[in-house]
């Protein structure tokens, strides 16, 4: 699905190690929930400093899921 | 990337060297040394070669390019993209229909994902660039309607002698209210509040 595709695109091109980007998708209700996980050394890569990349992604993801009338919640995990 | 390697008897030779062999400028490859070279005691002793390891920079337009299309798959959005250098940067335009969603709210998907394309890109370059991002020249029709509204709520704080919150904007928006009226003698403009309800506030000059 477009989604995870898209999370997973956007996570592989600003990290050093992509073949270690992993994302897990939860289907909820009427949600979607999306679990990022990178290498530890690449965290910073997908969060930024206060948050601006992991904003950034959310705002993307949000925006591909409001296409399809979905709700989507990424989260990034340790 | 395309590599090459190539001696000479200095360093700058075999670059000189492989620069020749490949074709390109100096500004389009990166250069590693694998062998500094020694001239030899008078040129006899000890003489040995430099030997350099020149490889291609990948080019910006296409490591955008590359990054986009991507993008824009996974997004299901079907759009051309238009790259052109200028002197401060990258400047890209999509063309195509229904791109609504690239732009979103005032533009905020539009900067979330020039942010990344920034980031992506210069990851993997060694001289950063700028990358603009815009839909169908929505950014320059934004501004120009924003500079449009400034002068005539200015227009009306005058008349009125009231001040005017405008509705919140990002900090670039903002900025743009602020320096189409920072020649004003008539009235001044200052934020307040606070992200992302921050809003420029038009006032009469005292």
């Amino acid at each position: 699905m477009g989604l995870k595709e898209l999370l997973l695109t956007l996570a592989q091109a600003l990290v050093d190690n992509p073949d270690q980007v992993t994302v897990n998708q939860v289907e909820g209700e009427k949600s979607v929930i999306l679990e990022l996980k990178v290498a530890q050394e690449d965290m910073g890569k997908v969060i930024g400093k206060q948050g601006r990349i992991a904003r950034a992604i959310r705002t993307l993801v949000k925006a591909a899921a409001a296409h399809e009338g979905k709700r989507v919640v990424v989260e990034i995990i340790q | 990337m395309k590599e090459f390697e190539a001696t000479g008897r200095t360093v700058e030779e075999a670059v000189e060297m492989a620069l020749k062999q490949l074709g390109v400028a100096r500004e389009e490859v990166e250069v590693q040394v694998l062998e500094e070279g020694n001239r030899g005691f008078l040129g006899l002793l000890g003489r040995r070669e430099a030997r350099v390891r020149v490889s291609l920079s990948p080019r910006p337009e296409e490591l955008i390019r590359n990054f986009l299309e991507k993008v824009l798959e996974a997004l299901k959005v079907k759009a051309a993209i238009e790259i052109r250098k200028r002197e401060e940067g990258y400047f890209v335009d999509f063309h195509g229909r229904d791109l609504g969603i690239l732009i979103g709210h005032h533009g905020d998907h539009l900067d979330a994902l020039q942010y990344l394309c920034n980031l992506a890109v210069n990851r993997r370059l060694k001289n950063k660039i700028k990358i603009f991002l815009d839909v169908q020249g929505y950014r320059r029709r934004r501004e120009q309607a924003l500079v449009n509204l400034a002068r005539r709520l200015s227009h009306r704080v005058k008349t009125t002698g009231r001040r005017i919150a405008l509705e919140p904007m990002n900090p670039q928006e903002r900025r743009i209210i602020h320096m189409a009226l920072k020649d004003d003698r008539d009235v001044f403009t200052f934020s307040e509040g606070e992200e992302p309800n921050r809003k420029v506030i038009i006032a009469l000059r005292k």
